[in-house]
Protein backbone atom coordinates (compact mmCIF):
# COMPACT_ATOMS: atom_id res chain seq x y z
CA UNK A 1 0.00 0.00 0.00
CA UNK A 2 1.26 3.36 -0.88
CA UNK A 3 0.49 5.11 2.58
CA UNK A 4 2.84 6.32 5.02
CA UNK A 5 0.72 5.34 8.10
CA UNK A 6 0.84 1.62 8.63
CA UNK A 7 -3.54 0.62 8.65
CA UNK A 8 -2.72 -2.21 10.98
CA UNK A 9 1.15 -2.63 12.31
CA UNK A 10 2.78 -5.37 13.46
CA UNK A 11 1.28 -5.20 17.17
CA UNK A 12 -2.87 -5.54 16.20
CA UNK A 13 -3.25 -2.19 16.09
CA UNK A 14 -5.14 0.29 13.79
CA UNK A 15 -3.64 3.68 13.73
CA UNK A 16 -6.08 5.38 15.77
CA UNK A 17 -4.95 2.46 18.61
CA UNK A 18 -8.16 0.25 18.61
CA UNK A 19 -7.90 -3.77 17.79
CA UNK A 20 -8.92 -4.90 14.33
CA UNK A 21 -12.38 -5.23 15.81
CA UNK A 22 -12.85 -2.69 18.31
CA UNK A 23 -15.64 -0.15 17.24
CA UNK A 24 -15.45 3.59 18.26
CA UNK A 25 -16.99 5.43 21.14
CA UNK A 26 -20.26 6.44 20.18
CA UNK A 27 -22.48 9.01 21.82
CA UNK A 28 -26.15 9.62 21.04
CA UNK A 29 -27.41 13.06 22.02
CA UNK A 30 -31.29 13.68 22.30
CA UNK A 31 -32.15 17.58 22.70
CA UNK A 32 -34.52 18.49 20.57
CA UNK A 33 -33.38 20.77 17.56
CA UNK A 34 -36.30 23.40 16.60
CA UNK A 35 -39.90 22.34 15.80
CA UNK A 36 -38.47 18.85 14.48
CA UNK A 37 -40.67 16.28 15.58
CA UNK A 38 -37.69 13.99 16.50
CA UNK A 39 -33.87 14.71 16.58
CA UNK A 40 -30.81 13.19 17.65
CA UNK A 41 -27.07 13.94 17.57
CA UNK A 42 -24.96 11.19 16.81
CA UNK A 43 -20.81 10.36 17.08
CA UNK A 44 -19.27 7.78 15.73
CA UNK A 45 -15.93 8.74 17.34
CA UNK A 46 -14.89 11.69 14.98
CA UNK A 47 -17.71 11.34 12.91
CA UNK A 48 -20.91 13.59 14.19
CA UNK A 49 -24.16 13.59 12.53
CA UNK A 50 -27.41 15.89 13.31
CA UNK A 51 -30.30 14.36 11.98
CA UNK A 52 -33.89 15.99 12.52
CA UNK A 53 -37.11 14.43 11.61
CA UNK A 54 -40.56 16.01 10.53
CA UNK A 55 -43.56 14.26 10.02
CA UNK A 56 -45.68 12.28 9.54
CA UNK A 57 -47.56 15.76 7.99
CA UNK A 58 -48.99 16.63 4.81
CA UNK A 59 -46.95 16.47 1.97
CA UNK A 60 -45.76 20.03 0.49
CA UNK A 61 -46.60 18.83 -3.31
CA UNK A 62 -49.44 16.97 -4.56
CA UNK A 63 -47.28 15.23 -6.93
CA UNK A 64 -45.20 13.70 -3.75
CA UNK A 65 -48.10 12.12 -2.15
CA UNK A 66 -48.70 8.33 -2.58
CA UNK A 67 -52.67 7.54 -1.85
CA UNK A 68 -51.77 4.31 0.07
CA UNK A 69 -48.56 4.81 2.08
CA UNK A 70 -46.24 7.77 3.51
CA UNK A 71 -43.51 9.23 1.44
CA UNK A 72 -40.26 9.39 2.88
CA UNK A 73 -38.52 12.37 1.92
CA UNK A 74 -34.46 12.46 2.53
CA UNK A 75 -32.18 15.41 2.35
CA UNK A 76 -28.28 15.37 2.94
CA UNK A 77 -26.14 18.64 3.55
CA UNK A 78 -22.55 18.15 4.10
CA UNK A 79 -21.20 20.86 6.11
CA UNK A 80 -17.56 22.88 4.16
CA UNK A 81 -16.44 22.24 7.55
CA UNK A 82 -16.82 18.33 7.89
CA UNK A 83 -14.29 17.34 6.27
CA UNK A 84 -10.59 17.60 6.14
CA UNK A 85 -10.21 19.46 2.75
CA UNK A 86 -12.59 22.36 3.09
CA UNK A 87 -14.69 22.11 0.25
CA UNK A 88 -18.33 23.27 -0.63
CA UNK A 89 -21.00 21.01 -2.09
CA UNK A 90 -23.93 22.10 -3.76
CA UNK A 91 -26.96 20.54 -3.26
CA UNK A 92 -27.31 18.77 -6.21
CA UNK A 93 -24.14 17.32 -5.78
CA UNK A 94 -24.43 13.21 -7.77
CA UNK A 95 -22.96 12.25 -4.54
CA UNK A 96 -25.13 13.43 -1.97
CA UNK A 97 -28.20 12.66 -4.09
CA UNK A 98 -26.95 9.02 -4.47
CA UNK A 99 -26.24 8.86 0.01
CA UNK A 100 -29.84 10.34 0.21
CA UNK A 101 -31.40 7.93 -1.77
CA UNK A 102 -29.37 5.13 -0.23
CA UNK A 103 -30.99 5.94 3.12
CA UNK A 104 -34.04 6.35 1.60
CA UNK A 105 -33.90 2.57 0.22
CA UNK A 106 -32.81 1.67 3.63
CA UNK A 107 -36.04 2.79 6.11
CA UNK A 108 -38.73 2.06 3.17
CA UNK A 109 -38.41 -1.67 4.62
CA UNK A 110 -38.18 -1.02 8.16
CA UNK A 111 -40.68 2.34 8.49
CA UNK A 112 -44.58 1.21 8.54
CA UNK A 113 -45.60 3.74 6.29
CA UNK A 114 -48.65 2.04 5.54
CA UNK A 115 -49.72 3.35 8.52
CA UNK A 116 -49.61 7.39 7.21
CA UNK A 117 -51.36 7.46 3.78
CA UNK A 118 -51.19 10.46 2.00
CA UNK A 119 -48.68 11.69 4.56
CA UNK A 120 -44.91 12.23 4.64
CA UNK A 121 -42.07 12.05 6.73
CA UNK A 122 -38.89 14.19 6.47
CA UNK A 123 -35.53 13.42 7.22
CA UNK A 124 -32.81 16.25 6.93
CA UNK A 125 -29.37 14.89 7.77
CA UNK A 126 -26.98 17.18 8.68
CA UNK A 127 -23.23 16.09 8.57
CA UNK A 128 -21.18 18.09 11.16
CA UNK A 129 -17.87 16.57 11.34
CA UNK A 130 -16.82 13.19 8.93
CA UNK A 131 -14.16 11.07 9.65
CA UNK A 132 -15.60 8.03 7.70
CA UNK A 133 -18.56 6.06 8.23
CA UNK A 134 -20.71 8.71 6.95
CA UNK A 135 -23.55 6.07 5.74
CA UNK A 136 -23.87 4.46 8.75
CA UNK A 137 -23.88 7.48 10.81
CA UNK A 138 -26.30 8.66 8.89
CA UNK A 139 -28.46 5.61 9.03
CA UNK A 140 -28.29 4.91 12.73
CA UNK A 141 -28.85 9.07 13.46
CA UNK A 142 -31.93 8.39 11.12
CA UNK A 143 -33.12 5.29 13.00
CA UNK A 144 -32.36 7.12 16.48
CA UNK A 145 -34.47 10.21 15.24
CA UNK A 146 -37.32 8.36 13.77
CA UNK A 147 -37.89 6.08 17.22
CA UNK A 148 -37.52 10.00 18.67
CA UNK A 149 -40.60 10.95 17.11
CA UNK A 150 -42.55 7.96 17.34
CA UNK A 151 -42.79 6.89 14.15
CA UNK A 152 -43.53 3.55 13.95
CA UNK A 153 -40.46 1.08 13.06
CA UNK A 154 -40.17 -2.83 12.27
CA UNK A 155 -37.08 -2.73 14.15
CA UNK A 156 -33.92 -0.67 14.91
CA UNK A 157 -31.98 -0.60 11.78
CA UNK A 158 -28.05 -0.29 12.51
CA UNK A 159 -25.57 0.06 10.26
CA UNK A 160 -21.48 -0.23 10.30
CA UNK A 161 -18.46 -0.41 7.78
CA UNK A 162 -16.32 -3.44 7.58
CA UNK A 163 -12.99 -3.71 5.39
CA UNK A 164 -10.31 -5.91 5.00
CA UNK A 165 -6.09 -5.21 4.90
CA UNK A 166 -4.36 -7.71 3.28
CA UNK A 167 -6.07 -10.79 5.10
CA UNK A 168 -7.11 -9.41 8.40
CA UNK A 169 -10.83 -7.71 8.43
CA UNK A 170 -11.70 -4.71 10.90
CA UNK A 171 -14.67 -2.49 11.69
CA UNK A 172 -15.66 0.74 12.15
CA UNK A 173 -13.45 2.34 9.20
CA UNK A 174 -11.98 5.63 9.68
CA UNK A 175 -11.84 7.96 6.39
CA UNK A 176 -7.46 6.99 6.60
CA UNK A 177 -8.88 3.47 6.27
CA UNK A 178 -11.76 3.94 3.94
CA UNK A 179 -8.84 5.73 1.59
CA UNK A 180 -7.06 2.57 1.60
CA UNK A 181 -9.00 -0.51 2.43
CA UNK A 182 -11.77 -2.20 0.44
CA UNK A 183 -14.86 -2.11 2.49
CA UNK A 184 -18.72 -3.00 2.61
CA UNK A 185 -21.55 -0.86 4.66
CA UNK A 186 -24.10 -3.94 6.05
CA UNK A 187 -27.51 -2.53 7.68
CA UNK A 188 -29.15 -4.65 9.30
CA UNK A 189 -32.34 -5.18 11.47
CA UNK A 190 -31.32 -7.20 14.68
CA UNK A 191 -34.22 -8.12 16.47
CA UNK A 192 -36.31 -9.71 12.86
CA UNK A 193 -32.62 -10.43 12.04
CA UNK A 194 -33.07 -9.06 8.47
CA UNK A 195 -30.23 -7.17 6.39
CA UNK A 196 -31.92 -3.78 4.53
CA UNK A 197 -28.49 -2.73 2.97
CA UNK A 198 -25.45 -4.20 1.65
CA UNK A 199 -23.23 -1.72 -0.49
CA UNK A 200 -19.75 -1.35 -1.55
CA UNK A 201 -17.93 1.16 -3.77
CA UNK A 202 -14.79 -0.39 -3.99
CA UNK A 203 -13.96 -3.84 -5.05
CA UNK A 204 -13.51 -6.28 -2.36
CA UNK A 205 -12.42 -9.81 -3.07
CA UNK A 206 -15.52 -12.17 -2.88
CA UNK A 207 -13.82 -14.89 -0.53
CA UNK A 208 -13.90 -12.24 2.16
CA UNK A 209 -16.98 -11.04 1.47
CA UNK A 210 -18.48 -13.32 3.28
CA UNK A 211 -16.06 -13.10 6.76
CA UNK A 212 -16.82 -9.57 6.80
CA UNK A 213 -20.73 -9.74 6.11
CA UNK A 214 -20.86 -12.02 9.24
CA UNK A 215 -18.92 -10.15 11.25
CA UNK A 216 -20.58 -6.66 9.96
CA UNK A 217 -23.89 -7.94 11.30
CA UNK A 218 -22.24 -8.76 14.60
CA UNK A 219 -21.51 -5.66 15.47
CA UNK A 220 -24.78 -4.60 14.14
CA UNK A 221 -26.09 -6.14 17.46
CA UNK A 222 -23.29 -4.35 19.75
CA UNK A 223 -24.68 -1.13 18.20
CA UNK A 224 -28.05 -2.01 18.82
CA UNK A 225 -27.69 -2.42 22.41
CA UNK A 226 -25.98 0.99 22.51
CA UNK A 227 -29.05 2.54 20.35
CA UNK A 228 -31.36 1.13 22.41
CA UNK A 229 -30.06 1.95 25.45
CA UNK A 230 -30.12 5.03 24.75
CA UNK A 231 -33.49 5.11 23.63
CA UNK A 232 -34.80 3.44 27.01
CA UNK A 233 -33.42 5.60 29.13
CA UNK A 234 -34.97 8.83 26.91
CA UNK A 235 -38.30 6.98 27.61
CA UNK A 236 -37.90 6.64 30.96
CA UNK A 237 -36.92 10.29 31.63
CA UNK A 238 -40.14 11.73 29.90
CA UNK A 239 -42.28 9.12 31.37
CA UNK A 240 -41.21 9.96 34.60
CA UNK A 241 -41.36 13.51 33.92
CA UNK A 242 -45.00 12.91 32.85
CA UNK A 243 -45.98 12.25 36.19
CA UNK A 244 -44.84 15.29 37.56
CA UNK A 245 -47.88 17.86 38.31
CA UNK A 246 -50.56 14.94 37.98
CA UNK A 247 -52.11 11.51 39.18
CA UNK A 248 -52.70 9.89 35.52
CA UNK A 249 -51.10 6.23 37.25
CA UNK A 250 -54.60 6.21 39.33
CA UNK A 251 -57.21 5.32 37.21
CA UNK A 252 -54.97 3.18 35.01
CA UNK A 253 -53.47 1.23 37.75
CA UNK A 254 -56.85 0.60 38.88
CA UNK A 255 -57.93 -1.24 35.94
CA UNK A 256 -54.86 -2.90 35.98
CA UNK A 257 -56.00 -4.26 39.04
CA UNK A 258 -59.47 -5.13 38.70
CA UNK A 259 -58.30 -7.06 35.94
CA UNK A 260 -55.96 -9.32 37.62
CA UNK A 261 -57.94 -10.21 40.66
CA UNK B 1 -14.29 -15.95 19.88
CA UNK B 2 -14.07 -12.48 19.20
CA UNK B 3 -15.43 -9.32 21.63
CA UNK B 4 -16.99 -6.39 20.17
CA UNK B 5 -16.87 -3.55 22.38
CA UNK B 6 -18.05 -0.39 21.75
CA UNK B 7 -15.65 1.70 23.68
CA UNK B 8 -12.16 2.94 23.31
CA UNK B 9 -11.03 0.41 25.90
CA UNK B 10 -10.56 -2.68 25.24
CA UNK B 11 -10.20 -3.76 28.23
CA UNK B 12 -12.69 -5.08 30.58
CA UNK B 13 -13.07 -2.00 32.34
CA UNK B 14 -14.35 -0.54 29.55
CA UNK B 15 -17.38 -2.51 28.57
CA UNK B 16 -18.48 -2.04 32.62
CA UNK B 17 -20.01 1.45 31.81
CA UNK B 18 -23.50 0.57 30.90
CA UNK B 19 -23.39 -3.13 29.07
CA UNK B 20 -26.41 -5.33 30.71
CA UNK B 21 -26.10 -8.49 30.88
CA UNK B 22 -27.16 -10.28 27.88
CA UNK B 23 -30.21 -11.90 29.91
CA UNK B 24 -32.45 -8.48 28.77
CA UNK B 25 -35.41 -8.70 26.15
CA UNK B 26 -37.88 -10.63 26.34
CA UNK B 27 -40.60 -9.52 29.03
CA UNK B 28 -41.87 -12.75 30.28
CA UNK B 29 -45.33 -12.87 30.78
CA UNK B 30 -46.04 -12.84 34.26
CA UNK B 31 -43.52 -9.98 34.41
CA UNK B 32 -46.11 -8.08 31.92
CA UNK B 33 -49.49 -8.99 33.87
CA UNK B 34 -47.75 -7.20 36.74
CA UNK B 35 -46.04 -4.09 35.51
CA UNK B 36 -47.62 -1.06 36.20
CA UNK B 37 -45.75 0.81 33.01
CA UNK B 38 -43.62 -1.05 31.10
CA UNK B 39 -41.27 0.50 28.91
CA UNK B 40 -40.43 -0.62 25.69
CA UNK B 41 -38.85 0.17 22.26
CA UNK B 42 -39.36 -0.57 18.32
CA UNK B 43 -38.60 -4.02 17.88
CA UNK B 44 -38.89 -5.72 21.42
CA UNK B 45 -41.33 -8.11 21.52
CA UNK B 46 -44.04 -8.04 24.36
CA UNK B 47 -45.88 -10.95 24.62
CA UNK B 48 -47.36 -14.18 22.66
CA UNK B 49 -50.20 -13.13 19.82
CA UNK B 50 -52.19 -16.23 21.14
CA UNK B 51 -52.92 -14.67 24.32
CA UNK B 52 -53.60 -11.32 23.40
CA UNK B 53 -54.67 -8.92 20.85
CA UNK B 54 -52.46 -6.39 19.16
CA UNK B 55 -53.34 -2.45 19.53
CA UNK B 56 -51.84 0.92 18.18
CA UNK B 57 -47.93 0.94 18.26
CA UNK B 58 -47.59 -2.83 18.09
CA UNK B 59 -47.79 -5.38 15.18
CA UNK B 60 -47.50 -9.56 14.94
CA UNK B 61 -44.90 -11.60 13.33
CA UNK B 62 -45.22 -14.96 13.74
CA UNK B 63 -45.74 -15.82 17.15
CA UNK B 64 -45.44 -12.37 18.42
CA UNK B 65 -46.74 -9.21 19.33
CA UNK B 66 -44.10 -6.95 18.89
CA UNK B 67 -43.44 -3.30 19.89
CA UNK B 68 -43.05 -0.63 17.09
CA UNK B 69 -42.46 2.53 18.73
CA UNK B 70 -40.75 3.57 22.07
CA UNK B 71 -43.04 4.03 24.96
CA UNK B 72 -45.45 2.65 27.50
CA UNK B 73 -47.01 -0.15 27.11
CA UNK B 74 -50.56 -0.43 28.38
CA UNK B 75 -53.05 -3.35 28.59
CA UNK B 76 -56.74 -3.27 28.53
CA UNK B 77 -58.22 -6.74 29.14
CA UNK B 78 -56.56 -8.74 26.38
CA UNK B 79 -55.65 -5.93 23.75
CA UNK B 80 -52.00 -4.27 24.31
CA UNK B 81 -51.09 -1.31 23.08
CA UNK B 82 -48.05 0.75 23.35
CA UNK B 83 -48.47 4.59 23.61
CA UNK B 84 -45.59 6.74 22.01
CA UNK B 85 -44.29 8.63 24.43
CA UNK B 86 -43.24 11.40 21.59
CA UNK B 87 -45.56 11.65 19.06
CA UNK B 88 -47.65 13.80 16.99
CA UNK B 89 -51.62 14.32 17.34
CA UNK B 90 -54.06 11.12 17.03
CA UNK B 91 -57.49 12.94 16.27
CA UNK B 92 -60.59 11.33 18.19
CA UNK B 93 -64.17 12.62 17.34
CA UNK B 94 -65.13 15.01 19.79
CA UNK B 95 -61.47 16.55 20.51
CA UNK B 96 -61.04 20.25 20.65
CA UNK B 97 -58.03 21.50 18.09
CA UNK B 98 -56.54 24.45 17.64
CA UNK B 99 -55.14 24.61 14.03
CA UNK B 100 -53.79 27.23 10.96
CA UNK B 101 -55.63 27.63 7.93
CA UNK B 102 -53.17 26.64 5.50
CA UNK B 103 -55.45 26.56 1.93
CA UNK B 104 -58.46 27.63 0.42
CA UNK B 105 -59.82 24.81 -1.81
CA UNK B 106 -63.53 24.57 -3.40
CA UNK B 107 -66.01 24.54 -0.77
CA UNK B 108 -63.24 23.78 2.22
CA UNK B 109 -59.96 24.84 4.02
CA UNK B 110 -57.37 22.96 4.32
CA UNK B 111 -56.28 23.30 8.61
CA UNK B 112 -52.48 21.84 10.00
CA UNK B 113 -53.74 20.57 13.59
CA UNK B 114 -50.51 19.00 14.08
CA UNK B 115 -51.69 15.67 13.00
CA UNK B 116 -50.41 13.14 10.10
CA UNK B 117 -52.40 15.07 7.50
CA UNK B 118 -53.92 18.22 7.44
CA UNK B 119 -57.54 18.74 8.52
CA UNK B 120 -60.45 19.84 6.33
CA UNK B 121 -63.09 22.43 7.67
CA UNK B 122 -66.13 22.14 4.79
CA UNK B 123 -67.47 25.62 4.02
CA UNK B 124 -70.89 23.51 5.57
CA UNK B 125 -69.77 23.30 8.57
CA UNK B 126 -69.38 27.07 9.66
CA UNK B 127 -71.59 29.44 10.97
CA UNK B 128 -72.32 32.39 8.56
CA UNK B 129 -71.66 35.34 10.12
CA UNK B 130 -74.66 36.99 11.88
CA UNK B 131 -75.67 33.10 12.96
CA UNK B 132 -77.90 32.93 10.37
CA UNK B 133 -78.88 29.33 9.15
CA UNK B 134 -79.00 28.36 5.85
CA UNK B 135 -77.76 26.35 2.77
CA UNK B 136 -74.51 27.48 1.59
CA UNK B 137 -74.81 29.24 -1.75
CA UNK B 138 -72.39 29.69 -4.36
CA UNK B 139 -72.00 33.68 -3.25
CA UNK B 140 -70.60 32.14 0.20
CA UNK B 141 -68.19 29.93 -1.73
CA UNK B 142 -67.24 33.08 -3.34
CA UNK B 143 -66.44 35.02 -0.14
CA UNK B 144 -64.61 32.58 1.59
CA UNK B 145 -61.86 34.28 2.24
CA UNK B 146 -63.89 36.70 3.99
CA UNK B 147 -64.47 33.67 6.85
CA UNK B 148 -61.00 32.63 6.73
CA UNK B 149 -57.66 32.98 5.43
CA UNK B 150 -54.51 31.57 4.83
CA UNK B 151 -52.79 31.76 7.93
CA UNK B 152 -56.04 32.09 10.28
CA UNK B 153 -56.05 30.33 13.50
CA UNK B 154 -59.09 28.98 14.83
CA UNK B 155 -60.64 26.89 17.03
CA UNK B 156 -62.60 23.77 16.19
CA UNK B 157 -63.94 20.21 17.26
CA UNK B 158 -63.08 17.39 15.28
CA UNK B 159 -66.40 16.03 13.74
CA UNK B 160 -65.69 12.92 11.57
CA UNK B 161 -63.27 11.10 9.51
CA UNK B 162 -62.49 10.71 6.16
CA UNK B 163 -61.65 7.12 4.49
CA UNK B 164 -57.69 7.97 4.31
CA UNK B 165 -57.68 9.03 8.12
CA UNK B 166 -57.84 12.66 7.41
CA UNK B 167 -59.96 14.42 10.13
CA UNK B 168 -62.94 16.63 9.32
CA UNK B 169 -63.57 19.85 11.63
CA UNK B 170 -66.83 22.10 12.53
CA UNK B 171 -66.91 25.31 14.41
CA UNK B 172 -70.67 24.83 14.45
CA UNK B 173 -71.04 26.74 18.09
CA UNK B 174 -70.53 30.09 19.08
CA UNK B 175 -67.30 28.48 21.21
CA UNK B 176 -65.49 27.64 17.94
CA UNK B 177 -64.32 29.79 15.69
CA UNK B 178 -61.67 32.41 14.31
CA UNK B 179 -58.82 33.40 17.44
CA UNK B 180 -57.77 36.88 18.10
CA UNK B 181 -56.41 38.93 20.66
CA UNK B 182 -53.21 36.58 22.10
CA UNK B 183 -50.85 34.00 20.95
CA UNK B 184 -49.85 30.90 20.15
CA UNK B 185 -47.44 28.38 21.50
CA UNK B 186 -46.88 25.06 20.88
CA UNK B 187 -46.23 21.93 23.41
CA UNK B 188 -46.47 18.08 22.30
CA UNK B 189 -49.80 16.94 22.03
CA UNK B 190 -49.39 14.06 25.10
CA UNK B 191 -48.84 17.00 27.74
CA UNK B 192 -52.48 18.12 26.97
CA UNK B 193 -54.74 15.82 28.60
CA UNK B 194 -58.63 15.53 28.52
CA UNK B 195 -60.31 17.75 31.18
CA UNK B 196 -64.03 18.68 31.65
CA UNK B 197 -63.37 22.28 29.81
CA UNK B 198 -60.47 23.50 27.40
CA UNK B 199 -61.43 26.74 28.04
CA UNK B 200 -59.71 27.98 31.26
CA UNK B 201 -60.03 31.72 32.60
CA UNK B 202 -57.30 32.37 34.44
CA UNK B 203 -57.97 35.21 37.58
CA UNK B 204 -55.12 37.13 35.82
CA UNK B 205 -57.19 38.34 32.62
CA UNK B 206 -56.33 35.57 30.93
CA UNK B 207 -57.75 32.78 28.86
CA UNK B 208 -56.23 29.81 27.55
CA UNK B 209 -57.95 27.13 24.98
CA UNK B 210 -55.97 24.18 25.59
CA UNK B 211 -56.67 22.69 22.11
CA UNK B 212 -55.73 18.62 22.41
CA UNK B 213 -53.54 18.50 19.44
CA UNK B 214 -50.63 20.59 21.73
CA UNK B 215 -51.77 23.73 20.10
CA UNK B 216 -52.67 26.65 23.14
CA UNK B 217 -53.80 29.50 22.19
CA UNK B 218 -52.80 32.22 25.40
CA UNK B 219 -55.49 35.62 24.67
CA UNK B 220 -56.76 38.70 26.54
CA UNK B 221 -59.99 37.30 28.68
CA UNK B 222 -63.42 38.32 26.71
CA UNK B 223 -66.06 39.74 28.67
CA UNK B 224 -68.95 37.62 29.13
CA UNK B 225 -71.62 40.21 28.03
CA UNK B 226 -70.09 39.85 24.30
CA UNK B 227 -70.39 36.00 24.73
CA UNK B 228 -74.35 35.62 25.26
CA UNK B 229 -76.60 35.15 22.05
CA UNK B 230 -77.71 38.46 21.73
CA UNK B 231 -74.06 40.06 22.01
CA UNK B 232 -73.47 37.65 18.72
CA UNK B 233 -71.89 40.67 16.51
CA UNK B 234 -72.07 39.48 12.69
CA UNK B 235 -69.06 41.70 12.19
CA UNK B 236 -66.71 40.13 15.10
CA UNK B 237 -66.79 36.68 14.33
CA UNK B 238 -64.39 36.76 11.26
CA UNK B 239 -63.32 40.69 12.39
CA UNK B 240 -59.35 40.13 11.38
CA UNK B 241 -58.91 43.31 13.63
CA UNK B 242 -57.86 42.20 17.24
CA UNK B 243 -59.02 44.48 20.41
CA UNK B 244 -56.77 47.08 22.18
CA UNK B 245 -55.02 45.25 24.25
CA UNK B 246 -53.28 47.05 27.32
CA UNK B 247 -50.02 46.32 28.97
CA UNK B 248 -50.86 44.64 32.07
CA UNK B 249 -52.53 42.07 30.01
CA UNK B 250 -49.70 41.86 27.57
CA UNK B 251 -47.55 41.29 30.51
CA UNK B 252 -49.85 38.53 31.75
CA UNK B 253 -50.51 36.82 28.41
CA UNK B 254 -46.40 36.30 27.79
CA UNK B 255 -46.28 35.52 31.47
CA UNK B 256 -48.20 32.65 31.31
CA UNK B 257 -46.90 31.92 27.79
CA UNK B 258 -43.96 31.68 29.15
CA UNK B 259 -44.78 29.02 31.97
CA UNK B 260 -46.48 26.76 29.32
CA UNK B 261 -43.06 26.94 27.40
CA UNK B 262 -41.23 25.99 30.33
CA UNK B 263 -43.79 23.52 31.68
CA UNK B 264 -43.55 21.73 27.63
CA UNK B 265 -39.56 22.18 27.90
CA UNK B 266 -39.67 19.49 31.33
CA UNK B 267 -42.25 17.54 29.83
CA UNK B 268 -45.22 18.16 32.55
CA UNK B 269 -48.72 17.76 31.69
CA UNK B 270 -50.61 21.25 32.07
CA UNK B 271 -53.85 21.26 33.90
CA UNK B 272 -55.95 24.73 34.82
CA UNK B 273 -55.01 23.88 38.56
CA UNK B 274 -50.92 23.58 37.95
CA UNK B 275 -51.22 26.26 35.37
CA UNK B 276 -53.54 28.01 38.23
CA UNK B 277 -50.46 27.83 41.23
CA UNK B 278 -47.32 28.00 38.29
CA UNK B 279 -49.10 31.57 37.64
CA UNK B 280 -49.58 31.96 41.99
CA UNK B 281 -45.70 31.20 42.11
CA UNK B 282 -44.50 33.72 39.12
CA UNK B 283 -46.69 36.46 40.75
CA UNK B 284 -45.21 35.89 43.93
CA UNK B 285 -41.45 35.63 42.95
CA UNK B 286 -42.01 39.19 41.53
CA UNK B 287 -39.89 38.46 38.66
CA UNK B 288 -39.02 39.96 35.34
CA UNK B 289 -41.49 37.61 32.47
CA UNK B 290 -38.73 36.89 30.09
CA UNK B 291 -36.40 35.39 33.38
CA UNK B 292 -38.83 32.70 33.35
CA UNK B 293 -37.07 31.39 30.60
CA UNK B 294 -33.59 30.91 31.94
CA UNK B 295 -33.02 30.43 35.83
CA UNK B 296 -36.41 31.11 37.08
CA UNK B 297 -38.05 29.01 35.29
CA UNK B 298 -35.93 25.91 36.60
CA UNK B 299 -37.02 27.05 39.99
CA UNK B 300 -40.99 27.17 38.89
CA UNK B 301 -40.48 23.65 37.81
CA UNK B 302 -38.68 22.42 41.11
CA UNK B 303 -41.40 24.34 43.13
CA UNK B 304 -44.25 22.98 40.78
CA UNK B 305 -42.79 19.07 41.28
CA UNK B 306 -42.04 19.52 44.41
CA UNK B 307 -45.56 20.06 45.35
CA UNK B 308 -47.30 17.17 43.34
Amino acid sequence: MGSRVEILNDGGFRSDGRRQYELRDISIDFSLQGTADGSVTIHHGLTQVLVSVFGPREAKSRAQTIHDRANINVEVNIAAFSTGERRKRSRGDKRILELASTIKSTFEPAIQTHLYPRSQIDVFIQILQLDGGLLPACINGTTLALAAAGIPLFDFVCAITGGVHSASPMLDLTTLEENDIPHITVAMMPKTERVTLVTMETRLHVDRFEEIFGLAVDAGKVIHKEMKLAVQARTSSLVSSLGVGSKPEGDRGMAMELDDS
Amino acid sequence: MLSFVSFSHPTDHGSTHHHLPDTEDLLDVADFESSRSKLTCPGEIITSSQAFMRGHGTYVDKEDVIASVAGTVERVNKLVTVRAIRTRYNPEVGDLVVGRITEVQPRRWKVDANSRQDAILMLSSVNLPGGVQRRKLESDELQMRNFFEEGDLLVAEVQAFFSDGAMSLHTRSLKYGKLRNGQLVTVPPILVRRLKSHFISLPCGVDLILGLNGYIWVSKQVGDSDQGEEGFDAEAVYSNQNDDVDNATRTAISRVSNIIRVLADHFIPLTDTLLLEAYEWVIEQEGETKDLLGDAGEALVAAVSSRG
